[in-house]
């Protein structure tokens, strides 16, 4: 019934607001109003510089994102987000101390070794059926074991190299940060995959029914495994970009991007249970992640009150609109 | 008649396979242990070795409670480090105001699990999202109660608890069979208990039934934040302090999913029980102390140990050899 009515609302609506998602739309709208409430607490809040600053910061957390998302609309998760940040950060400083061709090679091999923690997750996932959630976690600690083996329990000393600061603070477009850049590039590389071919269709439909998608003559098998490759990968490749950011790798570093990689996917509207959502959510996620981090820091909010903040925020807005349906 | 007894012996062992084969890794993992601890089988060994187990086990015991019912609580480590925040502020003092103190946070505990339960099965949020979500508050209170390591317990009744009985049984153990038969075994056998191992093996069906599948999964829930905070009572009186350290909450929630395999609990749901669980993590941290007997480098202890839990988790891959159909691959 109240389905009817909201139809004749939105059918007095213009064409694209009525064909956008609820869930986008609501995370468009808490995007403007963490920017009213902020503007109100100070007026720096609305000048450009601060916003594209923030929008560099969100650039970092938008690649994990995008792997994320790619790995949510299969209905399975990757909690192994974390160690592949930072192995990949830690790879690619690592490579940088083996002469040129290891500095050429920095930022690649960073990304490989990504690739080859998501390649683990997609075998797991795909091929021994493991739960998603079980071996990603078994393979992010097995990376952290690797890690913490490798760099002896200390943060590495071998620093970034000059591509990968450039490509995480430098200028290619006056006023544009490169980062930002790669963000778009790899989101619109991802609306392509996503719309545009066969296997963005064929993630969509896995996401819905794997079976379906199997008996229709899909080797689901090979497109979960490279959706969990393609997910390590841009982990890494974001930890690159954070190592280029801070010039160096740290033990932790991606502890602090898997909730909210998780949360700007879901809040963006992706269904957790796979096959619905758009890019476009996932952007808004990312934004309005970043910009309540932000705001928190700029209140000088301690890490305990951010931390309860933040939970509480994603079961708040889950609530509003991620809910299961009630009919069994 | 003695065939029916053969058979109903064969339903026994072919339940408890999980549990059993727990315990057979528990017991050959603990004998190598022994055998090469310098010290040898001593009850000081066994004492030390039972209290790092039985914190786990504890973790473990609510993991399980949750993942029966086909879910999964990604923040009990959280309630098991709040929980020791709590206990390091409020277990202190006479007999009366620790005794008043060990309820408070036992009964916090049941709230953490009762909000989860709440989120999950009545605000119909999915349990990954929901309780990464409710750790992070969860983090987030603990490190507001506990900033920086600190606080202090009733030392006497936490060297009670740590301690040894008659000088040969460790405590701990004491008291988590205790817990067993207090807890686990009256919930699994209580209308409640079945409705959450129901509600885990098929909802539609446990529905169309008429068991209360939402009253068994609140209390599994419920249940496991009660027993994720006696964990973190535990956390105390071993360690005498609070802190609130996100590597070792985040450690714990890892190491309970890895009991939980090895203890033999189904990730899908309906299958398993808490003393596989309790198997499961003693036997998970003695194959992680076998690296301090055999004089390797700590440092590669969490490689050892995400090794472990690789090979534990893949070993389920091995039912796929059972599958005919190869649609029941895709659940």
């Amino acid at each position: 019934m109240s389905e009817t009515t909201l139809g004749g609302i939105a059918g007095r609506m213009p064409r694209f607001i009525r064909r956008a998602d609820p869930a986008v739309l609501t995370a468009f709208a808490c995007i403007v109003l963490l920017l009213f409430l902020g503007s109100l607490y100070s007026r720096s809040f609305l000048s450009p510089e601060y916003l594209l600053q923030q929008l560099k910061v969100a650039s970092f957390l938008g690649v994990i994102a995008t792997g994320m998302m790619l790995v949510i609309l299969l209905g399975q998760i990757d909690l192994s987000v974390p160690w592949a940040v930072a192995a990949g950060a830690m790879m690619a400083c690592a490579a940088a101390a083996y002469g040129p061709v290891g500095v050429a090679l920095a930022i690649p091999f960073g990304i490989l070794c990504g690739m080859l923690i998501g390649v683990v997750n997609g075998i797991g996932v795909a091929y021994l059926r493991i739960p998603s959630m079980i071996i990603t976690l078994a393979t992010n600690a097995v990376a952290q074991g690797l890690m913490v083996v490798y760099t002896g329990g200390f943060s590495p000393q071998d620093s970034a190299t000059g591509a990968m600061r450039y490509l995480a603070t430098g200028f290619t477009i006056p006023g544009v940060p490169n980062a930002v850049i790669i963000w778009a590039l790899i989101g619109a590389a991802m609306v392509f995959v996503l719309t545009r071919t066969s296997f963005g269709r064929t993630v969509y439909g896995i996401g819905n029914r794997e079976r379906a998608a199997y008996l229709s003559g899909i080797d689901t098998r090979r497109v979960v495994m490279i959706a969990f490759a393609v997910s390590g990968g841009l982990s890494a490749f974001g930890g690159v970009l954070l190592a280029g950011y801070a010039s160096k790798a740290a033990q932790s570093m991606g502890d602090a991007y898997l909730l909210p990689s998780i949360a700007a996917v879901v809040l963006g509207g992706t269904s957790i249970l796979g096959g619905r959502g758009s890019y476009l959510g996932t952007v808004a996620g990312v934004i309005l992640i970043t910009l309540l981090q932000s705001i928190l820091s700029v209140m000088q909010m301690p890490e305990a009150g951010r931390q309860i903040i933040y939970g509480v925020v994603i079961v708040a807005m889950l609530l509003l609109y991620g809910r299961a349906p009630a009919s069994r | 008649m003695k065939d029916w007894r053969v058979k109903d012996w064969r339903y026994w062992l072919a339940e408890q396979r999980g549990t059993l084969l727990a315990l057979g890794i528990f017991i050959v993992m603990f004998v190598i242990y022994t055998s090469n601890h310098p010290a040898g089988f001593t009850a000081n060994v066994v004492q030390t070795a039972a209290n790092k187990g039985v914190l786990l086990a504890f973790v473990a015991m609510a993991q399980t409670l949750v993942v029966i019912t086909a879910g999964i609580d990604l923040s009990v480590g959280m309630i098991f480090l709040l929980t020791n925040c709590l206990a390091s502020w409020l277990v202190v003092g006479t007999p009366m105001q620790t005794a008043l103190g060990v309820i408070a946070v036992l009964a916090v505990g049941l709230l953490c699990g009762a909000i989860n339960g709440a989120i999950v099965i009545y605000g119909r949020l999915q349990p990954i999202v929901a309780t990464i979500a409710t750790g992070a508050v969860y983090y987030g209170i603990g490190l507001l109660l506990r900033p920086f390591p600190g606080g202090s317990v009733n030392e006497d009744l936490a060297d009670a608890l740590t301690g040894r009985v008659f000088g040969v049984v460790p405590a701990s153990i004491v008291v988590l069979l205790v817990i067993v038969l207090v807890i686990w075994v009256p919930f699994s056998r209580s209308v409640l208990g079945r409705a959450a191992y129901a509600a885990g093996s098929s909802e539609t069906a446990a529905y169309m039934s008429g068991v209360p599948i939402r009253r068994g999964k609140f209390a599994a829930y419920t249940l496991a934040g009660l027993l994720a905070a006696i964990g973190g009572l535990f956390l105390t009186f071993f360690t005498y302090t609070g802190e609130a350290a996100y590597a070792s909450g985040n450690s714990y929630t890892l190491f309970s999913i890895a009991a939980v395999v090895l203890g033999g609990v189904s990730l899908f749901g309906g299958k398993g029980s808490a003393i596989g669980a309790i198997f499961g993590a003693l036997a998970f941290r003695t194959i992680g102390d076998l690296l301090f007997v055999f004089d390797f480098d700590p440092l590669w202890q969490p490689l050892f140990q995400g090794v472990i839990l690789l090979v534990a988790v893949s070993l389920g891959a091995f039912a796929l050899f059972r599958v005919r159909n190869r649609l029941e691959w895709f659940l």
